[in-house]
C-alpha cells in the first residue's frame, strides 16, 4: 500500500516540483512532506554549526519530539483533573484526559501551523530544503504555555518567535536564543495577565462560564511559595498531604507540559539513552538549582527562601526547562567544559530569579534564555582557555 | 551590604545598554571581536569608575545648591547646577585623553584595534549617563558613588562582551543579504534586552 503512494508520489506527482515543472517554486514544500512519510534518498548535508555526526536531523528531531510525549499525554490528562477538581463536578479518568485533550490539541495545532506556515514562505523564497528543528519547537510552545491561552496569542508569538528568533539569522542551527523560550518570554512580557495568575492554569479557568467550588484556587505552587513555604493547597483548596508526592507526580497547577517531574524524568531518559540531550547540562543544572535552594534554606529570610531545596527541583518549570530546553543543541553551550558552566550557572540564576524577583516566579525560563544570551562568550574563553594551555604545553615539549 | 547591592544593581537590572540603551554607538560599531570588545569594555569600566566619583565632588563641593557653604557661609545660597553638564563632560574629556595616552602607550595594539572609538568614549552616553544618574539618586557617600560607577561599568562590559561573542559565532550563519552587519546586530541587541528583562523588578 505504502508503496503504490509512493510510486504515485514519484511518478506523477513530484514531476509537477521539478525544475521546469509548473509548481517548482514549491518544491521544499513538497519535499518537507514528502519525507516526513518516506525516507528520503539523500541525508542532511554536513551544515550547520550544531551538527556533531552522521545522525539525520529529521530522526532527531522527532525523537526528542517522541521524549516529550509522556510530558504531553500527562499534561492532557492533569488539565481536566485540575479543571473538576477546581469545579468539584465527579468524573471518570477518560472524562479528565478527554477533557484536556481538547483543550490541548488546539494549542498544539495552531503552534505547528503558525511555525510550519512561516517556515515554508521562507523556505520557498530562500529557495532551500524546509528545516526540521521547527519540529520540536512547535512542540515545545505549547507544552510551556498556560492552558488557557488564546489561540491568536499562541499563533501571534509562534510567528514572532521563528521570524525574529530564526529565520533572521538563517534557519535552523543559526538561532542565538531558543526558539521555544522566545515565543515564551514575548508572551510573558507582551500580556502577562494571560500567563500569570491563579484562573489561566486550570482548564476552563478564564471561561466565566465555569464556576469554582468554594475556596478553590489555581495558583501555581510557585505563586504560592511567596506567602509560605510549606502547606501547599490544591485547586479545590485542599492541603496536599505529600507536596513533594504530589508534584513530582504533577498533581499541581501549571504549564501543561511542566507539571509532572516523573512525566519529564521519562522524556529525559529517552534523551539520554540516545545521546541527544546532554547529561553534562541536565546534571550541573539541577546541581547548581539543588545548592542555591540550599543555600538560601540557610539564608532563610522570607518564607520563599524556606521552601526545601529538593522541592524547587520539583516545582514550577524547572525540569522541563532543564531537560528541554537548556539541552538545545544549538542555543546551549558547545564545548564541554562549557556545558558545565553554563547548565551550572542556569541552575543557580534559576532559582535566584524565582526567589528574589516576585514579579518572575518562573525564573527557569528566563535564566535559560539568559545563559543562551552567555553561551558563546563561555565557548569563546574555554577554547581561548584551551590554545593557551596546548601552546603552553608544546613550548615546553620545545624546550624539553 | 548596601555597596553589593548597588554593585549589583548596577550591573544587571540598571544596565547600561540593556535597560537604558545609552552608550550604543561604540557597543554596535566595537563588538565585531571579543578581543576588541573587552578592549573598550575595560576603558570604559575604568573611566566611569573614575569619573563618577569626581564628578560626585564637584557635584556635592561645588555645584549643588549650598554646597559652596564649605568655602563661606557666604555662599550658602549660590546655585551652580546649571554648570553640572559641562563640569561633568570637561571631566570627562581630560579623563580620556589621560586613557588614550596611556592605551596608546602601553597597548599600541588595541589603540589601533579600537581606532575613533577610544576618544569618542568622552561623548559616550553612558559615560556622561553614569554621572547624571549620580546626581539624580543622590549616593549616601563618595564610596556609593564609585561603586555605582564601577558597576555601570561592568554592566556595559558584559553587554559588549556577550554581544561580540554572539557575533562571532553568527559570522558563519546565513543572515538574509539586507540584515547583514548593523541590522541584524540590533535584532541581537534587541533580544538580548529580552534575556536581561528578568533581572528587572527584583529588589534588593
Amino acid at each position: 500500500m505504502s508503496n503504490a503512494i509512493h510510486k504515485f508520489l514519484e511518478n506523477t506527482v513530484k514531476p509537477n516540483f521539478d525544475e521546469g515543472g509548473k509548481l517548482a517554486k514549491y518544491l521544499p514544500a513538497y519535499d518537507a512532506l514528502e519525507t516526513f512519510l518516506f525516507v528520503p534518498g539523500h541525508t542532511t548535508n554536513g551544515k550547520g554549526s550544531h551538527i556533531r555526526d552522521g545522525i539525520d536531523m529529521k530522526r532527531t528531531m522527532i525523537m526528542v519530539v517522541l521524549a516529550m510525549v509522556p510530558a504531553l499525554l500527562f499534561g492532557m490528562w492533569n488539565t481536566g483533573y485540575q479543571h473538576f477538581l477546581a469545579t468539584g463536578e465527579a468524573y471518570t479518568f477518560m472524562d479528565a484526559f478527554f477533557y484536556g485533550a481538547l483543550k490541548i490539541l488546539p494549542l498544539v495545532v495552531v503552534s505547528y501551523a503558525a511555525g510550519l506556515g512561516v517556515e515554508f514562505v521562507f523556505a520557498i523564497i530562500n529557495k532551500h530544503q524546509v528545516a526540521e528543528g521547527f519540529l520540536v519547537s512547535g512542540m515545545l510552545i505549547p507544552l510551556c504555555l498556560p492552558v488557557e491561552i488564546p489561540l491568536w496569542m499562541v499563533a501571534a508569538a509562534t510567528i514572532f518567535a521563528v521570524i525574529i528568533g530564526k529565520e533572521v539569522f538563517g534557519g535552523t542551527g543559526m538561532n542565538i536564543l531558543n526558539v521555544a523560550l522566545t515565543a515564551r518570554a514575548f508572551l510573558f512580557f507582551a500580556y502577562p495577565t494571560w500567563m500569570s495568575g491563579d484562573k489561566v492554569w486550570i482548564g476552563g479557568g478564564m471561561d466565566e462560564s465555569v464556576a469554582y467550588a468554594d475556596g478553590s484556587t489555581g495558583a501555581t505552587l510557585l505563586a504560592q511559595a511567596t506567602e509560605r513555604s510549606s502547606g501547599f493547597v490544591d485547586a479545590a483548596g485542599v492541603a496536599y498531604t505529600d507536596t513533594f508526592m504530589s508534584s513530582f507526580l504533577g498533581l499541581i497547577p501549571g504549564s501543561v507540559g511542566e507539571t509532572s517531574t516523573l512525566a519529564i524524568m521519562i522524556g529525559a531518559a529517552i534523551l539520554l539513552i540516545t545521546g541527544i540531550g546532554s547529561w553534562k547540562i541536565m546534571f550541573s543544572g539541577v546541581l547548581g538549582a539543588y545548592v542555591m535552594g540550599l543555600l538560601f534554606n540557610l539564608w532563610g529570610a522570607n518564607p520563599f527562601m524556606e521552601v526545601p531545596a529538593h522541592m524547587h527541583l520539583v516545582i514550577g518549570g524547572f525540569a522541563f526547562g532543564i531537560v528541554f530546553m537548556a539541552t538545545d543543541p544549538v542555543s546551549a553551550a558547545q564545548t564541554s567544559t562549557g556545558k558545565y558552566i553554563y547548565g551550572f550557572l542556569i541552575g543557580i540564576l534559576g532559582i535566584m530569579i524565582r526567589v528574589f524577583n516576585p514579579a518572575y516566579p518562573e525564573g527557569i525560563m528566563l535564566a535559560i534564555l539568559f545563559m543562551n544570551v552567555m553561551a558563546p562568550l563561555i565557548d569563546h574563553y574555554v577554547l581561548e582557555s584551551n590554545i593557551k594551555r596546548r601552546q603552553k604545553r608544546t613550548t615546553m615539549a620545545v624546550a624539553a | 551590604m548596601e555597596y553589593v547591592n548597588i554593585f549589583i544593581k548596577s550591573i544587571f537590572i540598571d544596565n547600561m545598554i540593556f535597560a537604558y540603551f545609552l552608550g550604543m554607538c561604540s557597543y554596535l560599531a566595537v563588538s565585531k571581536t571579543v578581543k576588541t570588545g573587552v578592549g573598550l569594555g575595560a576603558a570604559v569600566i575604568f573611566v566611569l569608575g573614575i569619573t563618577v566619583p569626581i564628578n560626585y565632588l564637584l557635584e556635592n563641593y561645588v555645584l549643588k545648591e549650598g554646597a559652596l557653604a564649605w568655602l563661606d557661609p557666604e555662599f550658602a545660597d549660590v546655585d551652580l547646577s546649571f554648570l553640572s553638564f559641562i563640569m561633568f563632560i570637561a571631566v570627562i574629556a581630560s579623563m580620556v585623553q589621560l586613557v588614550e595616552m596611556a592605551v596608546e602607550k602601553y597597548a599600541p595594539a588595541l589603540y589601533g584595534a579600537l581606532g575613533i572609538f577610544l576618544p569618542l568614549i568622552a561623548v559616550n552616553c553612558s559615560i556622561l549617563g553614569g554621572s547624571l544618574f549620580m546626581q539624580e539618586r543622590q549616593y549616601a557617600n563618595i564610596a556609593e558613588a564609585t561603586v555605582f560607577g564601577l558597576g555601570s561599568g561592568v554592566g556595559w562590559f558584559l553587554a559588549i562582551v556577550a554581544i561580540a561573542a554572539i557575533r562571532e559565532k553568527i559570522r558563519y550563519s546565513k543572515v538574509p543579504a539586507p540584515l547583514r552587519g548593523l541590522g541584524i546586530t540590533f535584532i541581537i541587541t534587541g533580544l538580548m534586552g529580552m534575556a536581561f528583562m528578568s533581572f528587572m523588578g527584583i529588589e534588593l
